[in-house]
């Protein structure tokens, strides 16, 4: 009796087949094949023009023509260390990036309670298509509505004349406002995820061991979202230190991207040397939000 | 084992962040051209009929402008097969930036930028036997220190106007005609919150300019050449100003436009252009030269030395210098046109009258943006003023 072999015959050695066996026997290979586009992109792209910024920070520019003189020099630093003004205008827009947060935080917290545990999922998927519409608009139709309200014609002014008040909205107030407004999509939906992750499982036993709603709200409900509020608190910080667009629309005060962003023309090394400092204020940042398990919420 | 990987990770992660360091360090390199250069570019053709012909196959040109320099762009397509594209640039140090990223072909620079382009060599002579128009403008612009080097010509000019002082009628004096209103105490009082003013370290020289008429013994007589002394009195003066300033406009012509046209500004400095705009709108302003004088600017269209589209930057520069171009821009921005042909074609039978584009007494009292420089710009090698950088530091400090 013959033999039927069923077994198929081997592959055909094509190159396509060859490289394929080749990337199955070095697991390493493929993951590095797959990573490189994107990690060649952060470190090439992103790392790489962030350190050729900040190298010019050591150079300086010639006082006419203001090229680039690429000769090594603290004097850049010496100047943002030294003159005040720098020192003001760093604190000036830390201040506001603090005050930013704790407005965002406020606003966020109500909106985003209500959202994950109270309303309806047909209602909690309204409010979140509303929360997220803003960030379809542009930056700058944003920017210029906020000066129409704000302005002495504007609805805030309007609002206020029957009481006798009149409110001087191209201020720093102004601005904290129209960061806040700009700013909260990226408050509310960290929370609203960091919300929704509790189990109502934990709310029901700490009512049966007798918690009321505020004492389950003080001691279980805020310590386990409390990541996630550092979680947005990250966007509305970093975002509000390095705005240049909003501060020259809305207040006459310098901050440090508007400082950087006039300098950057012409004083190259000046601006990349003061762009040190929010770096390092976002570095300190973030690693606070760390040790606060924020980057698990986010 | 996953410490292992882990550490190999960083260590591969440190790796690249060098290798990325030292690529870019390595590309670091390489400037703009070198100055006093001759006016053949690369690729530009020698005669009128190559460069129409270079022209149609470049197919564009990249201009750097003032807001509303660029006119009557459709009729220039059609006419030579390039399409205009246009970035508007805040100030002059905003201007220079854009043009040696290398991008644009061309640049519309006042009297502050042009002087620094033409010395790093950003920008290229200009072949006039290649610009028919040029031979029609005003022999009163040609051959200035901030359109030409050493005789040779930079650019072709394209028109000249002043700073005004422009304030809302309803609000201030109509018979107002000094800067007083917008420098001394008790009107800086009465207009608080309301000032709106140019930011840009240039405006010193306006600083500069109302010292010049208010404190003579300074001895201030070119307000962008200021000794040590003259330029701290001007740099108080400001700080002085700084808090009764409600805006402080960033060349961003819109956000003065509706400050004003909402009243949350009452007076300050503007261009022209703005100027138009809001008597357009119907809104009640009132913009004139004071009687101290004004700083003001004259611009030049000027070609970059490494330019992409040489040919059509050549074409563009004839046609802005044309009559109906020049016409079309003096009334459109509120300038006085430099090729005396165009005050036939305004719509305005006047405009060249109102806007003194004949009459050079007029400008002798309106002081031209020019580059602040350490020799003074003069031949006398006592004296030494305060240079470009240092002024452009002083206005961070002004505006605290």
């Amino acid at each position: 009796m013959t033999s039927i072999s069923f077994a198929e015959p081997p592959p055909r050695q094509s190159p396509g087949r060859r490289l394929s066996t080749f990337l199955y026997r070095h697991p390493r290979l493929r993951l590095l094949a797959l990573l490189a586009l994107p990690v060649g992109w952060l470190g090439l792209v992103y790392l790489g023009s962030l350190a050729v910024l900040l190298l010019s920070a050591f150079w300086k520019t010639d006082p006419f023509t203001a090229q680039l003189v690429r000769e090594l020099t603290l004097d850049n630093f010496r100047r943002i260390i030294e003159t005040p003004v720098y020192r003001d205008v760093a604190w000036r827009t830390v201040r506001m990036a603090v005050l930013v947060t704790i407005a965002c935080a406020l606003l966020a917290f109500p909106l985003a309670y209500y959202m994950a545990r109270v309303a309806s999922p047909r209602t909690r998927n309204l409010l979140v298509v509303a929360v997220l519409m803003p960030l379809w608009a542009s930056y700058l139709v944003k920017a210029y509505a906020w000066r129409t309200i704000l302005s002495a014609e504007g609805a805030i002014n309007w609002a206020l004349d029957p009481l006798g008040l009149t409110f001087n909205g191209y201020s720093n107030t102004g601005l904290w406002l129209v960061f806040t407004y700009l700013w909260l999509p990226y408050m509310v939906l960290p929370i609203y995820a960091g919300l929704e992750r509790i189990p109502a499982s934990l709310l029901e036993a700490s009512a049966d061991l007798g918690g009321r709603s505020l004492r389950t709200f003080a001691y279980v409900t805020l310590p386990l979202v409390f990541p996630a509020v550092v979680a947005g608190s990250i966007f509305t910080f970093s975002l509000t230190l390095g705005d240049y667009i909003a501060p020259t629309l809305i207040s006459s005060d310098q901050f440090v991207g508007t400082v950087i962003y006039r300098e950057y023309g012409t004083a190259l090394p000046v601006a990349a040397a003061y762009a040190l400092v929010p770096i390092a204020v976002i570095v300190g940042y973030l690693l606070v939000a760390r040790k606060l398990k924020a980057f698990e919420s986010l | 084992m996953k410490g292992r990987t882990a550490r190999g990770a960083r260590w591969a992660a440190l790796g690249l962040v060098v290798a990325a360091l030292s690529v870019v360090a390595a590309g670091c390199g390489g400037g703009g051209g070198e100055a006093g250069g001759e006016w053949q570019i690369e690729g530009l053709g020698s005669s009128l009929e190559e460069i129409q012909d270079l022209a149609r196959e470049e197919g564009q040109v990249n201009l750097v402008q003032w807001p509303g320099y660029s006119v009557l762009t459709d009729k220039f397509t059609s006419e030579t097969g390039c399409k205009v594209n246009t970035k508007d640039g805040a100030s002059s140090d905003d201007m220079i930036s854009l043009i040696q990223t290398g991008a644009y072909d061309g640049v519309s620079a006042s009297g502050n930028a042009s002087v620094r382009l033409m010395t790093t060599g950003d920008v290229a002579p200009v072949n006039t036997d290649l610009i028919p128009n040029f031979a029609d403008i005003q022999e009163g612009i040609k051959n200035k220190d901030y359109n030409s080097l050493d005789g040779q010509p930079y650019g072709v000019p394209h028109g000249r106007g002043p700073n005004y002082l422009m304030f809302r009628t309803d609000v201030v004096p109509e018979d107002t005609d000094s800067w007083g209103v917008i420098w001394e105490d008790d009107q800086l009082e009465r207009y608080k919150g309301k000032i709106s003013i140019y930011d840009d370290s240039i405006f010193i020289a306006d600083a500069a300019l109302w010292l010049m008429a208010t404190q003579p013994e300074l001895g201030i007589e070119n307000p962008y050449q200021l000794t040590r002394e003259q330029f701290d009195a001007a740099v108080a003066l400001l700080k002085k100003q700084a808090p009764y300033v409600g805006e402080y406009w960033p060349g961003d012509v819109v956000k003065q436009i509706q400050s004003y046209t909402s009243g949350d500004s009452v007076v300050g400095t503007t261009w022209p252009y703005q100027y138009l705009q809001l008597l357009n709108a119907k809104v009640p302003v009132k913009a004139i030269k004071p009687k101290e004088g004004t700083t003001g600017w004259s611009d030049t269209w000027m070609i970059y030395s490494k330019a992409q589209n040489p040919n059509c930057m050549y074409l563009w520069m004839n046609h802005m210098a044309s009559p109906e171009a020049q016409a079309t821009v003096a009334e459109g921005f509120g300038e006085a046109p430099v090729n005396l042909k165009a005050c036939a074609l305004t719509k305005n039978p006047n405009h060249c009258e109102d806007f003194h584009a004949e009459d050079e007494s007029w400008w002798e009292d309106v002081y031209y943006w020019t580059t602040p420089s350490a020799d003074c710009g003069d031949d006398d090698d006592a004296t030494t003023c305060v240079t470009q950088a240092d002024w452009k530091a002083a206005w961070t400090e002004i505006r605290g």
